[in-house]
């Protein structure tokens, strides 16, 4: 069995889609679904059509669960078939593929500049409003500064969404997002370092 | 990446992710870190960005009902067929 190279979790999971098994079918889309959208929004100009995307992919995901061979993990193979699905669609839309640029921003940083201080003074570059320390910390993890969170996840452009969601939500390793992807470790680590400054940000504002 | 003098703070705010990643080349990890024995504002930087990262963890990843609906209806008719 080829499915000896997967760990016994997926193991499991492929055996159960295969099966026809209805429990591992609603388990990995509870794992997995909402990352998937995410991954069909960074191609396609809706969320009403990477909706269509997901179920696309899903068809695909049921037709080829037979063929799947391991080699990737689960998830991996998972958003591999919906990036190539949502790519395929977003050509039709004509809509370019987001990665020649970075969703936004270029080279600018991910930090207000005006809170540090300029290049004319003393110790340019050094902290002018520093970040205060958040109180009380444990209003982090309460349910209304999950709403922000979610709030802040939202706004995001597409790209920076569907890998902080991977790597932050879905605990995906950066090179698993890399191979789901085809990205670059280098525009991987910008996209995902930008999505988390920026709901930093919004901490930032709410947690004052 | 190669950084060969001493951080500013807003060179560091940039390379919390890289950081964290332990992607930094030793040298740069170096400066990064001793950086932050000297400079308040960039600890309380990076401990917010790992709140920030536990706070997004926490997330919800279900998706929207209908849409689960529907790929469960799609699993069945795939079964059945």
């Amino acid at each position: 069995m080829v499915t000896q190279l997967l760990s016994p979790e997926d193991a499991l999971l492929v055996e159960g889609l295969r099966a026809g098994d209805e429990a591992a079918f609603v388990a990995v889309m509870r794992m997995y679904g909402r990352g998937m959208l995410r991954v069909a929004e960074m191609y396609v100009s809706s969320r009403a059509v990477a909706e269509d995307v997901v179920q696309e992919a899903w068809v695909g995901v049921l037709r080829g669960i037979g063929r799947f061979e391991g080699r990737s993990s689960l998830k991996t193979w998972l958003y591999r078939i919906v990036a190539n699905t949502a790519k395929t669609r977003g050509v039709r839309e004509s809509r370019s593929v987001p990665f020649s640029s970075l969703g936004d921003g270029g080279d600018e940083g991910t930090v207000d500049p005006d809170r540090f201080i300029g290049s004319g003074e003393r110790f340019p570059g050094h902290w002018a409003v520093p970040p205060q320390a958040w109180a009380p910390e444990g209003r982090l993890l309460a349910d209304e500064t999950l709403e922000v969170v979610e709030d802040a996840i939202e706004r995001l452009p597409p790209a920076q969404r569907a890998v902080i969601t991977m790597r932050d939500v879905q605990g995906f390793t950066s090179e698993e997002v890399c191979n789901a992807l085809d990205l670059t470790e280098t525009n991987q680590r910008v996209l995902l370092h930008r999505a988390r400054a920026k709901v930093r940000s919004a901490l930032e504002e709410y947690m004052r | 990446m190669r950084l060969n003098r001493e951080l500013a703070c807003q060179e560091v705010v940039e390379l919390v992710t890289a950081y964290l990643d332990d992607a930094l080349l030793p040298d740069d990890r170096e400066r990064f870190e001793e950086h932050l024995v000297f400079c308040d504002g960039c600890q309380n930087y990076l401990h917010q960005m790992r709140g920030t990262i536990a706070a997004v963890g926490r997330v919800r990843v279900e998706l929207p009902a209908e849409l689960q609906e529907k790929l469960l209806e799609a699993f069945r008719g795939w079964r059945e067929a």
